[in-house]
């Protein structure tokens, strides 16, 4: 008897959209017995992850804080890989994003500029995002260089670069020597949405890039584009898209989206730009795009549910005295379950029991 | 000796009573799923026998196959060789029981020589020098000339299939199979192979020959088996059987005959190509050399050819895949197009069907409706500002659905959900519903079922009366001729000049196939000048 992977006939729609819910059960069951290896209570534990967060005002506002630049990245990143194209360098494009709208909101600082300061924060962030991106896109282009290397290489630059600047040229006088920003101005500040609350106006354009990515991919044929070029290479050539085009095109939005998450987060939630802006929200976004399936609206799910368990992390770490690292375990696990979960859309399992009854041989 | 046993043939089972045959197969079953590709089939194989192996694609000729070889275990059923049950874990049990196979599809390493190739191929512990001399003698012996220090790369697909040939009888097998040997062969070609297939014969070794080529099978095998939608469904003697019995055994009814309209006319030239040539885009592919030709509506040019003579590489220049520097090469509808992309020369009024269905013609993960955008995207009134209008890729489903019997599942399914005779109408259908006034096809009706065929063929047929011109590029010579007004061949990347097809016989077509001229010596300093 023998267990074997068998090719469907064709791919199982069910299976597309159960398998993050197993991949989300098995990461459970994992954690559970890592809970208990570590000598914590598991079920306190899991109350702590994924219940305790959703039982007050104020944890449910930080989910969506912590669910806007994930999802906003994750958007980005499902475009390129729906096209084929392999942005894992989404952590710095926001960190340069951030470094990007930040400038703006250091250089007039104390003046009395005017309500453009915000907007052009934002613009500058997403053209800096993108013209980022866009170095591993034409690497690759041009000489064929592997995207994945290089955007990922090009994240420790970004980071690098920013903690020189606000160790340098940008430290606050006035910061007691931390290496930070003053805080920003007011009209360089992303607007509460509640008073006194957390949620601010980014969750707002995060919905909105959701919806766009939505039309984006299900109606116009520049998403049709994206899809075939990524699902069948040849046959995309032959349909008079060029993958090129596209590799350009979707790491320039995807660096944009991140980009523009990067400077949210410092205008908004942070206030200032320092080192540690990010908790590595463009690597937990890859596991949101994949754990959503690549499609816009699985990836606000996703979002949510993966903002949830870095909620629930820093509440175990209080509440349990759970190393917060093991967040990052839990979402490492997460998505080798989503990834091998994947398979089981165009194979399943098979009980193999050969056929022996014929003698061997000569025998 | 042939002559005696061609005397006893007309009762093959009964020629043989008390002996045993070498090799046999009782109930042999394979399950994939719900899906029976070999139902019961019991199939007896003599010494001194060819076989033939009749069906359609998908009647589950190749399943059979692979469980004689050991690559896939039979559900059910078992194999006796010489007698003997037998179970085979894999092809190197085979081999060394004495069953040999020659694949359709080559596995050679481009870049090694002959010998080095047949070495890889080998169980044995013999010493290289000692392979290549025998490989040498083996080659002698049975007429398949080879150099063992050539590396592949330089060889004909003729060449490269006596490498097969040769690697199989260097196991001394007792039984050999074929899988579709002259596929690849001009007619000259497989005439010599047909020598060594008799030799093999008498020294009395059996050889199972998959074909659907019937005429051929009728000139050179004894029994023929034939398959239909996994079951056997009779063993006969197909020199006492027609070709239109044989077919009609294949196919399990007649098959409609394509007729061409009478009255077709031919008008302006719609596509001309101009002393095209063009650098290969890979290493070993096929550089194209001075390719010129005129093809005028209601007018069909047949291409043919052995496959790797640069016919993938004329596809890609003509469709735009691959540009050209110099636009006058390619002109379509009057407009100078060689540096036009695939879309532009679409919006010409050009459509296209490659050779690959899947992942080349269409992407197979994907619906039909979407895999109508895939081509109708720029000229067909599918996009509006952007969008994508999806009541009219679907409607365009259901034109090429009713106009081409495309049947299927559900009204949108994936690609690959499709029978290959379905898909295939369905991309024939959706570029013809374009009403293209160029038509560039590249073979039609490869492992496609004889009904489906006969579909697209009259499709195309039609296509031309209504004024289309239609390049048909293929390797079945019998398509051309019945639907082909004039016939080209491609060697080496140089096109011949177009024969009418009455004058266009096999001989001729051979000789062009294998890369000689038909010019006598004389006359050719003046063609060639």
């Amino acid at each position: 008897m023998q267990l074997v992977l068998e090719k469907r006939a064709e791919r199982s729609g069910t299976i597309a959209l159960v398998s993050p819910l197993i991949a989300i059960g098995l990461t459970i069951v994992t954690m559970t017995i890592l809970f208990a290896i570590l000598g914590k209570n598991p079920l306190l534990a899991l109350h702590a992850y994924f219940i305790a967060p959703l039982t007050d005002g104020y944890s449910l506002q930080e989910i969506a804080v912590k669910a806007t630049p994930l999802v906003m990245i994750a958007i980005g990143l499902s475009l390129c890989y729906l096209a084929n194209a392999w942005n894992i360098g989404a952590e710095g494009q926001f960190l340069i994003g951030a470094v990007a709208g930040s400038w703006i909101a250091v250089k007039t600082q104390g003046t009395d500029a005017g309500a453009w300061v915000l907007p052009a924060m934002l613009v500058l962030a997403a053209a800096a995002g993108a013209l980022y991106a866009l170095i591993p896109a034409i690497c690759k282009v041009k000489f064929g260089a592997s995207e994945i290397l290089t955007s990922l290489m090009l994240v420790y630059v970004a980071d690098l670069f920013l903690d020189y600047l606000v160790r340098g040229p940008w430290r606050d006088p006035h910061g007691f020597n931390f290496p930070t920003t003053a805080e920003f101005d007011p009209v360089a500040t992303v607007p509460l949405l509640i008073e006194g609350g957390r949620l601010h106006l980014g969750s707002i354009i995060a919905l909105l890039v959701v919806a766009a990515a939505a039309i984006l991919l299900g109606r116009t044929i520049k998403g049709f584009e994206i899809r075939v070029v990524g699902a069948a290479p040849r046959a995309a050539r032959f349909g008079g898209f060029n993958a090129n085009q596209l590799i350009i095109l979707t790491f320039a939005v995807s660096g944009a989206l991140a980009g523009l998450a990067g400077i949210i987060e410092v205008a908004g939630p942070v206030g200032h730009l320092q080192p540690g802006i990010s908790p590595g929200y463009g690597f937990t976004a890859i596991i949101v795009a994949f754990l959503g399936r690549l499609n816009p609206l699985g990836i606000l799910i996703a979002g949510l549910f993966l903002a949830l368990t870095f909620i629930g992390g820093e509440q175990a770490q209080i509440a349990m005295k759970i190393p917060l690292d093991v967040t990052k375990v839990f979402q490492g696990i997460l998505l080798f379950y989503v990834l091998a979960c994947d398979s089981l859309i165009l194979y399943r399992f098979k009980l193999v029991f050969p056929n022996r009854q014929v003698a061997r041989g000569t025998h | 000796m042939q002559a005696h046993q061609r005397m006893l043939d007309p009762t093959p089972n009964g020629l043989h009573s008390g002996e045993s045959p070498l090799l046999q197969t009782l109930g042999l079953t394979k399950r994939y799923g719900d899906f029976l590709a070999n139902d019961s089939i019991d199939i007896d194989i003599w010494p001194k026998e060819i076989h033939a192996l009749l069906g359609e694609n998908g009647a589950g000729k190749s399943t059979l196959v692979k469980a004689i070889y050991g690559l896939i275990q039979p559900s059910a059923g078992e194999i006796r060789w010489q007698g003997q049950p037998i179970v085979l874990s894999g092809p190197s049990e085979a081999r060394s029981r004495g069953i040999g196979m020659v694949f359709q599809h080559f596995s050679l390493f481009d870049n090694l020589t002959v010998a080095e190739n047949v070495a890889l191929g080998l169980d044995g512990k013999e010493s290289f020098k000692d392979m290549s001399a025998r490989l040498e003698q083996v080659s002698k012996t049975y007429g398949l000339p080879l150099d063992p220090r050539r590396e592949v790369w330089q060889l004909s697909v003729g060449e490269r299939q006596r490498i097969e040939i040769v690697r199989a009888l260097m196991q001394d097998p007792k039984f050999l199979i074929l899988d579709e040997p002259t596929a690849v062969l001009t007619p000259q070609e497989a005439d010599q192979l047909f020598i060594v297939l008799e030799r093999l014969k008498a020294e009395g070794r059996a050889i199972l020959y998959i074909s659907h080529k019937l005429e051929e099978v009728k000139r050179l095998c004894d029994t023929a088996t034939i398959l239909r939608g996994g079951k056997k469904v009779e063993t006969c003697n197909p020199r006492l059987e027609t070709a239109a019995s044989l077919a009609r055994m294949m196919v399990g009814g007649e098959i409609k005959e394509v007729k061409a309209p009478a009255g077709r006319q031919t008008t302006v030239p719609r596509l001309v190509v101009n002393d095209l040539s063009l650098a290969p885009s890979e290493a070993h592919g096929v550089r194209l050399e001075h390719i010129s030709f005129e093809l005028k509506g209601g007018e069909i040019l047949g291409i043919a050819g052995v496959a790797g003579n640069g016919q993938d590489e004329l596809f890609a220049a003509l469709s735009g895949e691959r540009l050209s520097k110099d636009p006058g090469t390619v002109v379509i509808e009057g407009i100078a197009a060689g540096h036009l992309s695939i879309t532009q020369r679409r919006k010409l009024g050009a459509a296209f069907v490659p050779e690959e269905r899947l992942g080349h013609g269409t992407a197979p993960r994907m619906k039909l409706s979407e895999n109508a955008l895939l081509t109708g995207h720029a000229a067909s009134g599918m996009v509006r500002r952007g969008f994508i209008d999806t009541a009219a890729t679907l409607k365009t489903v259901d034109r090429a659905t009713e106009t081409f019997d495309v049947r299927k599942a559900k009204r949108d399914p994936e690609a690959a959900s499709l029978s290959g005779g379905n898909l295939q109408k369905f991309i024939v259908g959706r570029e013809i519903l374009r009403n293209p006034a160029v038509l560039v096809v590249s073979q039609p009706t490869w492992g496609v079922d004889a009904g489906a065929a006969a579909v697209i063929r009259q499709a195309l047929l039609d296509l031309a009366t209504a004024g289309a011109a239609v390049l048909v590029t293929s390797q079945d010579l019998d398509e051309l001729a019945e639907i082909a007004d004039r016939i080209a061949v491609m060697f080496h990347g140089r096109l011949s000049a177009p024969l009418a097809t009455s004058e266009a016989t096999r001989e001729k077509l051979g000789l062009l196939m294998g890369g000689s001229s038909l010019e006598p010596k004389e006359a050719a300093h003046a063609v060639g000048a």
